[in-house]
């Protein structure tokens, strides 16, 4: 956090963070992870859908954790701790499963919503899904216990959306400023808690909030980004229907933020879903007094007041608009002179891992979001599939009773009964078709997640950009500073005896650099950390995507093979039955 | 009396026993649809050939070239001559000019088209008439002739179509709700043949459209699939060797079971939803023998009703003794004979309904079974295909998995 109030929330909030990551390395649970277990998989439980349970033997490979060794001495380089297994039990694959009976995949991509039951003759194409609504409800008061008590787990679910007015006296805007809050109930065995069990209700500016205060406090980490805001008219906000979504997306970003192995201990979090009442976490500032706030700041700034520089306390965050307007413009010099210069910046960004990693993540990227179309296509084009198949199946059915009614020969009832043959399997196989659509859109899910991810790596990405940015501009300050000293030096030497007014500038000058030269170490210091988040991270999501990745693809196949077994079942018996018929020349 | 015999399959001659056996048969195919001409005058040319032991056929085998036009001659004719049978239905003209042209739309017809001349071929009354044989045996310029000098009811307006259809179809309804009309016949079954024709088609139609969208979501699914595939094989290339390897696999499977897709929609197209389609055709074509029956009915009650008018006239004149007597005596027996001709007429229709309805019905049983049947068995190879084609891939995901 920036601002002069804040200086020593920060420098706290700097040591906490340490304390936590310290208390990471005491608790005995935390540390590495063995590689490549597919445990990691953990992790993304909650990003992305439950696996299916048509591998059931897969489902059972998540097993409870063994408590890994210690990490290392320095507890910032200690990797994440080990994941949450499974939170809800797996339930098994009947043809009628959807994919609203978990509700945690509920979000876009649009495909989603396509499946909303099997049993459904009328599929909503957009948005409105009521069925999501009613599982979710239903999931709100029962949470699924997995079996694997003794490793920590951080379930939560958003639910119960209620309309509250805000007093218009301390708004800018008159009027009634309603609002809505959701009711944020968490079930946990983390020992931090202190409890098992707990109700918050919050509204989504304090889940702004929270996120903000995440950013801040994790530089370097890949942070799952929280839902939009939406710019939008009261009257909207207040629809059923955007309510609906929004909680869906809040309970979806709480759960990504609960499988996240070092958020999930963060006293940021912790309160966020313990504290009653007003969220005792800073707020951020709106934006208008954001910038006042740094117009105030800027005269002093200006006039070489000794606060002006940045100090230690300040370069631990990146500057932001309108509170360091000085900083920031002097940041904004730097970029200039490093893309335009003739010489190179003071400091480079030298790892060439880290460059091709970039490139290659920029090119993960690009296949993600193409593949994740794709996947949409494809769901649309197999629930299109399954509908056609059930509405033929119907007319059938139609044509059936019609010649029964209306038989005169007996050949039509043979007819008939042929008929309606065909037709009710039509019908089964249009369910079962619907049931590996449900499965699919699960598990093609997972491409979706990983866009979503992808977000946040640019964010963890950025932080380090920007703190380098930080470093840089305090070396190109130091060299200035450096130069004027010695010119003050030079012209003082010049006169016998000194002179009083350059013998106090050289004084302030050398304060200056020295406050300087600690303000570039600390920046230095926080580079250097904000790296090892990124490399961690990076590392982790190495191994996590992978496994999911195989998962995802297994996943899909299987189902593939179960359902088209089944339906190829069904056909045959329609094809002996009807054998017949056929044709005596082949 | 020449026996009723199979139709042959598409392009193949069938025959139960040898050419040189004395029993008498008759098998046609049509096949080689052949584009002829340019631009706007442009159209299919078909080959048909015959292959019989019939004394007036040109035997054994006689191959000429037909086109659709042809096709249509010949139904019409027969519709003309064999009032109460019913004809086999013809596929509809291309309404869509980009579609006349297509491969499928060419094989769709032609399939159509084989099935409509076998039809006629193995139908006991329909094989002996005369148009039939000019049409499988003429030459093109005989042909050509025949055809422009067409006559019937297909050549009408089709507003004059419609008007008929309507006619009988608001009879069936004035019936049913308690209408009487004078001029229609009303006896109980046959008002329940017609109410059964005219469901009938609306029920097949929606089949039938919800059987050609099938097949249109056959092949969307098989595109999408092909597009998912390659979108699967680019995200390999972000990972290693073996998970890279992987990915490739997935992709290329899905490509082939995109294929496999593409093959079932079309087995259905053909199989299925034009024997749907066939079945709407026929039902349309019954609709178009009871108008023709309605028709005959109403001659036969016109006449009578003017027959009676002239008796009361002819006592009348028999009465005043009048030197009109002779002629009026002499139209009157005219009319008789026409009366009695009308009614022949009509109940030679009554007749023959009576048992094409029961050839029909079973006809269309065998018909239906043989689709059903090959709906299913079409979309069990498939499935059992796409089952099969994924399976091969599990171990090696299996393996990757527990890596």
């Amino acid at each position: 956090m920036m601002g002069s109030e804040n200086q020593e929330g920060g420098e706290a909030r700097l040591q906490a963070s340490r304390e936590e990551m310290e208390s990471l390395v005491l608790d005995g649970d935390d540390g590495r992870d063995h590689i490549g277990n597919s445990i990691t998989s953990q992790s993304y439980a909650n990003y992305r859908s439950a696996m299916t349970t048509l591998s059931s033997s897969f489902a059972a490979s998540h097993h409870p954790l063994s408590f890994p060794t210690p990490a290392d001495s320095d507890p910032l380089l200690s990797p994440p701790s080990p994941q949450p297994p499974l939170l809800k039990s797996p339930n098994s694959p009947k043809p009628r499963t959807t994919a609203t009976d978990d509700p945690r995949h509920l979000d876009p991509p649009s495909y989603a919503d396509v499946v909303s039951s099997p049993l459904d003759d009328s599929i909503e194409a957009n948005g409105g899904s009521e069925s999501p609504s009613q599982h979710s409800e239903n999931s709100a008061s029962s949470f699924s216990r997995s079996p694997f008590s003794s490793s920590d787990y951080l379930e939560i679910v958003v639910s119960n959306p209620q309309k509250e007015a805000e007093s218009s006296k301390n708004s800018i805007v008159p009027g009634n400023n309603a609002y809505v809050t959701y009711l944020i109930t968490t079930k946990t065995n983390i020992s931090d808690y202190g409890g098992s069990q707990f109700s918050v209700r919050r509204r989504f500016r304090d889940v702004v909030t929270l996120s903000d205060r995440l950013s801040e406090a994790y530089r370097g980490f890949v942070i799952p980004p929280r839902p939009e805001k939406s710019v939008v008219e009261s009257q909207v906000m207040q629809k059923q229907e955007f309510v609906e979504q929004r909680r869906v997306a809040l309970q979806k970003y709480l759960r990504r933020l609960a499988a996240h192995p070092v958020i999930k201990k963060s006293d940021e979090l912790r309160v966020f879903l313990q504290v009653q009442g007003r969220l005792p976490l800073p707020t951020s500032v709106d934006v208008a007094s954001r910038m006042l706030d740094g117009a105030g700041k800027l005269p002093k700034q200006l006039f070489g007041d000794s606060r002006s520089v940045m100090g230690p306390q300040d370069v631990v965050q990146p500057a932001k608009g309108g509170r360091d307007l000085l900083r920031l413009f002097k940041e904004l010099k730097q970029s200039v002179a490093n893309d335009w210069g003739a010489s190179r910046p003071p400091a480079e960004e030298e790892d060439q891992e880290f460059l091709d990693r970039k490139q290659w993540l920029h090119d993960l990227e690009q296949h993600l979001t193409n593949a994740s179309k794709q996947a949409e296509a494809l769901v649309k084009a197999q629930q299109g599939l399954a509908d056609t198949m059930g509405e033929l199946g119907l007319a059938f059915i139609k044509l059936t009773k019609f010649e029964n009614e209306e038989a005169v020969l007996n050949t039509q009832r043979v007819r008939a009964a042929d008929m309606k043959s065909l037709a009710t399997t039509a019908v089964r196989v249009s369910r079962y078709h619907r049931g590996l659509n449900a499965q699919t859109v699960k598990h093609l899910d997972t491409l979706h997640e990983y866009l979503v991810l992808m977000l946040a790596v640019h964010n963890a990405f950025s932080d380090r950009s920007s703190a380098l940015l930080t470093v840089q501009t305090l070396l190109s300050e130091l060299s200035s500073l450096h130069s004027r000293a010695e010119k003050l030096e030079t012209a003082s030497s010049k006169i016998f005896g000194g002179d009083k007014s350059r013998i106090r500038k050289t004084e302030e000058l050398k304060d200056t650099i020295r406050v300087t030269e600690d303000a570039k170490g600390c920046a230095i210091r926080e580079y250097e950390r904000i790296k090892e988040n990124n490399r961690c991270e990076i590392e982790r999501l190495d191994r996590e995507r992978r496994t999911d990745f195989v998962n995802m693809l297994k996943g899909f196949v299987t189902n593939q093979v179960t359902y088209m077994e089944k339906i190829g079942i069904e056909w045959t018996k329609v094809a002996e039955e009807t054998n017949r018929y056929a044709k005596e020349t082949a | 009396m020449i026996p009723t015999l199979q139709r042959s399959g598409s392009g193949s001659t069938q025959s139960p026993r040898s050419p040189s056996s004395q029993e008498p048969f008759l098998s046609v195919s049509v096949i080689d649809p052949a584009k002829m001409g340019n631009g706007v005058q442009a159209y299919i040319s078909y080959k048909v050939i015959t292959k019989t032991n019939l004394p007036d056929y040109q035997g054994p085998e006689k191959i000429v070239i037909r086109r659709y036009s042809d096709f249509v001659w010949l139904r019409d004719r027969l519709f003309e001559k064999y009032k109460g049978i019913f004809i086999p239905p013809l596929p509809e003209k291309s309404t869509v000019e980009k579609f006349r042209f297509t491969a499928e739309f060419i094989e769709m017809r032609r399939q159509a088209l084989d099935i409509f001349v076998n039809r006629i071929a193995s139908h006991h009354i329909l094989q002996q008439s005369e148009d039939l044989r000019i049409f499988l045996q003429a030459d093109e310029q005989t042909m050509e002739r025949a055809r422009s000098q067409e006559i019937g009811i297909f050549k009408k307006k089709p507003a004059d179509l419609m008007q008929i259809f309507k006619d009988v179809q608001s009879k069936v309804s004035d019936v049913v709700l308690g209408k009487e009309k004078p001029v229609e016949e009303s006896t109980p079954e046959y008002e329940k043949l017609k109410r059964y024709i005219f469901e009938l088609e609306d029920h097949l139609a929606e089949a039938q459209k919800h059987a050609y969208r099938l097949v249109k979501r056959h092949r969307e699914l098989g595109q999408s699939l092909s597009e998912f595939g390659k979108a699967v094989k680019l995200l390999g290339t972000c990972e290693d060797n073996a998970l890279g390897k992987v990915f490739s696999e997935v992709g290329d499977k899905a490509e082939i079971v995109s294929v496999k897709m593409q093959r079932e929609a079309h087995h259905l197209l053909m199989n299925f939803e034009e024997s749907l389609k066939d079945y709407v055709r026929a039902v349309q074509s019954i609709k178009a023998t009871i108008a023709e029956r309605a028709n005959a009915f109403k001659q036969q009650c016109e006449l009578a009703e003017t027959i009676k008018f002239k008796e009361i006239d002819l006592n009348k004149l028999r009465l005043t003794r009048s030197e009109k007597l002779a002629d009026a005596e002499r139209e009157y027996d005219v009319l008789k004979a026409d009366g009695e001709e009308a009614t022949r007429r009509f109940e030679a229709i009554v007749q023959l309904m009576n048992e094409e309805i029961v050839r029909f019905q079973e006809q269309k049983t065998l018909d239906m079974g043989l689709a059903f049947h090959e709906f299913a068995k079409g979309q069990a190879h498939l499935a059992n295909g796409i089952a099969e084609a994924w399976r091969s891939l599990l171990p090696k995901l299996e393996a990757c998995a527990s890596s």
